[in-house]
């Protein structure tokens, strides 16, 4: 197992080198000048040259791309164009930001999907099954940042519950876990938490009906075992899956969704993405991209892992 | 008293639109320590009638009358706690396929302790050593490391042999064989039967031997019930309904056995026609419509059980003419 996740480890570099390649590329074919939010529109031109020259943009590309890298490799990812900021720990908070709604909105979604998936499952084609996966269709068809904005009228407007932006009071984009944090967080969880129910729900429901009309589940039933322990059984079948299924839905979020972000105004790496495409701010953008891509992988290592750990037909030595 | 009761059993399956009578009317007696051989081709009903003793269709999809009664106790009339007692503890059952029957995700010997403590509340450790002396008993080769070994890191006769250990845990007093040598390789088959004849005396156990194979049959049963459309259309001792049956589709299905080598160019013979839809079967005799003796009372009356001979009886009103045949058949 240990010289497994070394292996994967190591697979690990190309897939940094192409990713960080790719995010360089791209963010540098996008159209726009990169100093036009920094510098007035009547710039002199040598100005503009010396603002090009600090910020590296006037050498050959693979010079800035080897730049880059090198001080990616020390845990520098540069300036921010228009804070003036370190990008890393610019990066670094949104990115707990968004790891904490991500994990918050996986959670309630595991959970909840889940628990529909698994009575849609048990009682497979009855009303309740129709009921609950009516209900996951929902929740995976609903654009979210259409339910955000509803739960904000509801919640926020007339009923004056919840606050409707921002992670925190007095709009600090710092976390604390107390009460005047954690109402800033339910609104924006919740509405993301609807997309992995939907379908973690629909993953479970699958998979419970297939256990269950499985030859094992009456041989279960023929050596003495209730309801609890079938269900028991049923459970270790289903976790691999399911919980492949949650480790890829908590890589899609940890992307931030920029829609709900936004439209909570969440200081998550969605809402940072957003502001640095607009502002034109390549530093920040590559940045992001960068650490974001590294999310993903790490996530897809850690699932595997856990997989092999759960499904002794998996072999990975 | 017998150790298995079945009087007047029917089963029907109401899923589908159309109720299904799967089992209609079987009648079984089975003694402690004697085996009988259920015999049939698919959808006969056999591993229906089966899995009845244990209750184990699904409940919500079929529909179970007359009596059932296993070591005394009436099977359709177990409350919820005693049927998990009775299952495993006085019945347990072995499946055709051990890689579909067993959990892929649990070692063999968690499968075999669960149930052991489950019927005898027992320590873990005391439910693996249970597991282990099994293993032993049942011929399974470095038995510690099997324990520790899933389903499919094990061969289709391990397997079986590890399911008969399953079945056998907790000492039950029937076992029932869902076609349990059907998967499984010619030599294996031998094995996995010889073990299981073994095991019977050895435990004392009343054995119900589900399978399609007459070969099969003969190995094992001390009696034979030959199953047809949801009924039995014959039984009695082995011997005595192999050299003399009494069932036009007994003597088919002894005739269309290629047995020791058939002659090249002979074509080997056959039954004519498909089994009847159970959902629309005909009046008279379900098996008439195939029949070499049929004749055209056969189409409207259904033939009650004749004694034939020592505890043995034919559903068919043509004993007579089977009875004339009877050199024949002996000599195929």
């Amino acid at each position: 197992m240990l010289s497994y996740v070394l292996r994967r480890l190591i697979y690990m570099i190309p897939i940094v080198v192409g990713v960080s390649l790719v995010c360089f590329v791209l963010v540098h074919l996008a159209p726009g000048d990169p100093l036009v939010s920094v510098l007035p529109p009547d710039a002199s031109e040598a100005l503009k040259a010396q603002m090009m020259a600090t910020y590296g943009f006037d050498r050959p590309y693979w010079h800035q791309f080897g730049l880059w890298v090198g001080r990616a490799l020390q845990g520098d990812l540069g300036t921010s164009i228009a804070t003036s900021r370190p990008v890393a720990s610019e990066v670094l908070r949104a990115v707990s930001n968004t790891l904490l709604l991500a994990a918050v909105a996986t959670a309630i979604g595991f959970a909840f999907g889940c628990l529909f998936g698994f009575v849609a499952g048990y009682f497979h084609d009855s009303w309740i099954d129709k009921a609950a996966s009516a209900l996951a269709v929902v929740g995976v068809s609903v654009p979210h940042y259409w339910l955000g904005m509803v739960l904000v009228i509801v919640f926020s407007v007339e009923l004056n519950l919840l606050p409707p932006t921002g992670a925190g009071p007095d709009g600090s984009g710092d976390w604390a876990w107390n009460w005047a944090h954690m109402r800033h967080l339910i609104l924006p969880a919740v509405t993301m938490s609807v997309i992995p129910m939907g379908i973690i729900a629909r993953t479970v429901r699958a998979l419970v009906a297939d256990i269950l009309g499985q030859e094992f589940v009456g041989a279960l039933r023929a050596k003495g075992l209730g309801d609890r322990g079938v269900f028991r059984h049923v459970v270790k079948n289903a976790a691999p899956t399911a919980l492949a299924v949650m480790g890829l839905q908590l890589g899609y979020l940890l992307g931030g969704s920029i829609l709900i972000e936004t439209v909570f105004s969440w200081p998550g790496t969605g809402f940072l993405l957003n502001a640095a495409i607009f502002q034109r701010d390549l530093p920040l953008l590559q940045g992001t991209i960068l650490v974001l891509a590294l999310f993903f992988v790490f996530l897809n290592l850690a699932v595997d892992v856990l997989q092999t750990g759960l499904d002794p037909r998996i072999q990975r030595g | 008293m017998p150790i298995v009761e079945i009087k007047d059993l029917r089963v029907t399956f109401t899923g589908g639109g159309k109720p299904v009578p799967a089992v209609s009317g079987v009648d079984l007696e089975v003694e402690r320590g004697e085996t009988l051989a259920i015999l049939g081709e698919s959808g006969s009903g056999k591993s229906v009638t089966l899995r009845a003793l244990m209750r184990l269709n699904p409940e919500g999809k079929s529909r179970m009358e007359g009596t059932v009664r296993v070591a005394g106790q009436d099977v359709a009339a177990l409350g919820r706690r005693e049927l998990r007692a009775f299952r495993g503890r006085t019945a347990a059952m072995i499946f055709q396929e051990p890689s579909l029957a067993l959990d892929p995700v649990y070692t063999l010997g968690q499968q075999i302790a669960e149930a052991v403590m489950v019927h005898d509340g027992c320590s873990r450790n005391e439910a693996m050593a249970r597991a282990l002396a099994l293993f032993e008993r049942v011929r399974i080769p470095s038995p510690e490391r099997r324990l520790q070994a899933y389903p499919h890191e094990m061969s289709g006769g391990m397997r079986q042999r590890a399911m008969i250990a399953l079945a056998l845990s907790c000492r039950p007093q029937l076992l029932l064989a869902d076609e349990p040598t059907t998967a499984l390789d010619a030599t294996v088959q031998i094995q996995i039967l010889v073990l299981v004849r073994e095991l019977q005396r050895e435990f004392g156990l009343a054995v119900i031997f589900v399978t399609h194979d007459i070969g099969v049959a003969v190995e094992v049963a001390d009696r034979i019930a030959v199953m047809y459309a949801g009924r039995v259309v014959e039984s009695g001792p082995m011997r005595e309904v192999i050299r003399r049956p009494r069932h036009p589709y007994t003597i088919g299905l002894l005739r269309s056995r290629a047995h020791g080598a058939l002659a090249k160019g002979a074509r080997l013979e056959t039954i004519p026609g498909a089994p009847p839809d159970l959902a629309d079967l005909p009046p008279g005799c379900p098996f008439a419509p195939r029949c070499f003796l049929a004749t055209a009372t056969c189409a409207t009356t259904a033939p009650g059980p004749e004694p034939v001979g020592a505890g043995h009886q034919a559903r068919c009103l043509r004993v007579d003419a089977t009875a004339a045949l009877l050199p024949a058949v002996a000599e195929g």
